[in-house]
């Protein structure tokens, strides 16, 4: 239990499977995430998200491979790890017959803290998530966005020096999305190491400073979120067509500068390009030629979807209203 | 170890301030077993002989032995609701001593089952019941109860982190305990049962139960089942308390 080496990765994992009776779970994955940034693990349902966030906070433990979070391993060193990590959950995981402040104080005196100090310390905690006002209420009387934002906030409780955060945004209103990622963009400028597991590519793209694909339990690429764009193939000029029937027509003339064949669907045609520089003037002077008509006409860098798509060969699903991640 | 108590207090308090916050849970714990008193002592006592003691007097220790066995119920059902909310989650996840999440619960119930067994016992005296026993055989009447209690306590703890709903954790101990307590001598003595049952009821630790706590309530011969209801009760807590912090050790149930 020796003090981690202070510049070395916030977590390590190398090799690690997990199965579930017949369900492969996790396949062998390997993980680096340097000390304070963001990883965005991404992937459908049932990819393995949450197992691997189950082992990397000591809640499962691995069939092989090892995993260090800050220096420690998360079988050997459970017990102290367990100080320096916090966990909000995909269900929000608040008693709900407490209040807010009771909340947070139960949680920082299971850390190990005198009474009196958790309950300063929820109360600094309900001030910085705008919820003093509701925190001597019950949290059955909470809408969804309050308890994530309570769930975060017991996360924090023991100032942890890395946080999971297992879907946090699932199941939230826009309004609520958006003020929950502002939130986990100040602890990130804090210099805290999050790993956010999300099936929401713009949340990724948002937060995260390198992107982790997981797809049935492999990891699948990995990178920033430009490198993986680049992956794809950068950028593509993308035509709407006055007349859908056009779209084999249209292909065809924009394969005379396409880096690579173009795809049509639902009137759109989208030609993969190697540079920007003329290629609308270029794309409207071949349709054109063609007599093919146009409503619109536009440029565009590949989306974490289009990114999705191509490595899985399948699109990343929206996630259901009933949560069945994989077995747990 | 100072960890554990601490940790058990922890979650305790918890369990103990939410109470008046869910009056159903109350009124589970004291109009129900009620119910069954008057039920027993008016619609069926009349027709049940226990030869020179009163059906009231042999009532009371028997339906508060019932009553005392279920108390442990609010633990399954909680503990439940816990690994679904994903509350087992964060508890897992933090520094805490292992066995506290149970311990805490279980420590939680000792309270409600006191409240819900004083409730009973006056209940008893507005009809009738009478101690016949020094006090200290009455105070030791409570222990014995509440450590029955407790052992109960853990069994339903494990039930409620191996079921998958609340609903099945419910069916789970009644289906288990139900027929126990009445293949006993908790409403009717055993002598009027066909032999297999009786047979059954004689060894049934329901039996000892119930007929420790008359010999501590109403004098009736003790026969050394006092110590065989400590044993008992010891013996259940021995073999389900482990049982149970395992199962919450390796991975907090399915679903």
């Amino acid at each position: 239990m020796s003090p981690p080496a202070e510049r070395e990765a916030a977590i390590v994992v190398r090799g690690v499977t997990k199965s579930f009776g017949d369900v492969r779970a996790l396949g062998g994955v390997d993980l680096d995430v340097p000390r304070g940034t963001v990883l965005g693990l991404l992937g459908p349902n049932g990819a393995g998200k949450t197992t691997l966030v189950r082992i990397l906070t000591t809640l499962l433990t691995p069939d092989a491979g090892t995993a260090t979070v800050v220096g420690y391993d998360v079988v050997g060193d459970a017990a102290a790890l367990r100080h320096r990590i916090g966990l909000a959950g995909q269900y929000a995981a608040v008693d709900e017959n407490l209040t807010g402040l009771e909340n947070l104080t139960m949680v920082g005196r299971l850390y190990g803290a005198p009474r009196a100090a958790a309950k300063r310390r929820g109360a600094e905690l309900l001030e910085r998530f705008d919820l003093t006002d509701a925190g001597g209420r019950v949290t059955s009387t909470y809408s969804g966005g309050m308890r994530r934002r309570l769930d975060l906030a017991a996360a924090l409780v023991a100032k942890p020096t890395v946080v999971f955060l297992d879907e946090p945004t699932t199941g939230l209103d826009p309004r609520s999305r958006l003020a929950l990622w502002e939130t986990i963009e100040a602890l990130v400028s804090e210099g805290t190491t999050v790993l956010l597991t999300t099936q929401y590519l713009d949340e990724a793209d948002r937060l995260a400073d390198s992107i982790t694909v997981i797809d049935h339990g492999q990891v699948i690429a990995s990178g920033t979120s430009d490198e993986l764009k680049d992956r794809v193939g950068g950028e593509r000029v993308e035509v709407v067509l006055e007349d859908p029937g056009d779209a084999e027509r249209a292909a065809a003339a924009l394969g005379q500068m396409a880096a690579e064949a173009p795809s049509a669907a639902d009137g759109v045609v989208s030609a993969p390009v190697r540079t920007r520089r003329g290629v609308i003037a270029e794309a409207v002077g071949l349709l054109s030629a063609e007599g093919i008509g146009m409503d619109d006409i536009n440029l565009r860098r590949p989306t974490l979807d289009d990114v999705f798509l191509s490595l899985t060969g399948h699109a990343a699903e929206e996630p259901t209203e009933t949560e069945e991640e994989e077995p747990r | 170890m100072r960890r554990l108590v601490t940790d058990t207090a922890i979650i305790a308090e918890r369990n103990l301030i939410r109470l008046p916050r869910k009056p159903e849970l109350l009124i589970a714990f004291t109009v129900q077993p009620i119910m069954f008193v008057l039920l027993f002592r008016f619609v069926f006592g009349g027709a049940i002989n226990t030869g020179g003691t009163a059906y009231v007097d042999y009532l009371i220790p028997g339906i508060i032995v019932q009553n005392i066995a279920f108390g442990g119920f609010v633990t399954a059902i909680g503990l439940n609701e816990d690994v679904h909310k994903g509350l087992i989650d964060r508890f897992r996840s933090l520094p805490m001593a292992r066995p506290a999440v149970l311990a805490g619960r279980t420590v939680a119930d000792i309270v409600t089952n006191f409240l819900s067994a004083c409730v009973l016992v006056i209940t008893g005296v507005i009809i009738g019941f009478a101690f016949n026993a020094p006090v200290l055989h009455i105070v030791g009447g409570f222990a014995l109860l509440l450590l029955i209690g407790y052992a109960f306590s853990w069994v339903f703890a494990l039930v409620g982190l191996v079921a998958t709903t609340p609903e099945s954790a419910n069916s789970i101990g009644f289906l288990a305990i139900f027929p126990l307590t009445f293949i006993s001598s908790a409403f009717v003595p055993p002598a009027t049962m066909p032999p297999v049952l009786r047979a059954f009821a004689d060894v049934n630790p329901f039996t000892i139960f119930v007929d420790a706590m008359r010999a501590l309530w109403i004098g009736t011969p003790p026969r050394g089942y006092v110590w065989g209801a400590v044993v008992w009760a010891l013996v259940i807590l021995a073999v389900f308390a482990p049982l149970a912090v395992a199962r919450y050790r390796s991975a907090a149930g399915a679903g």
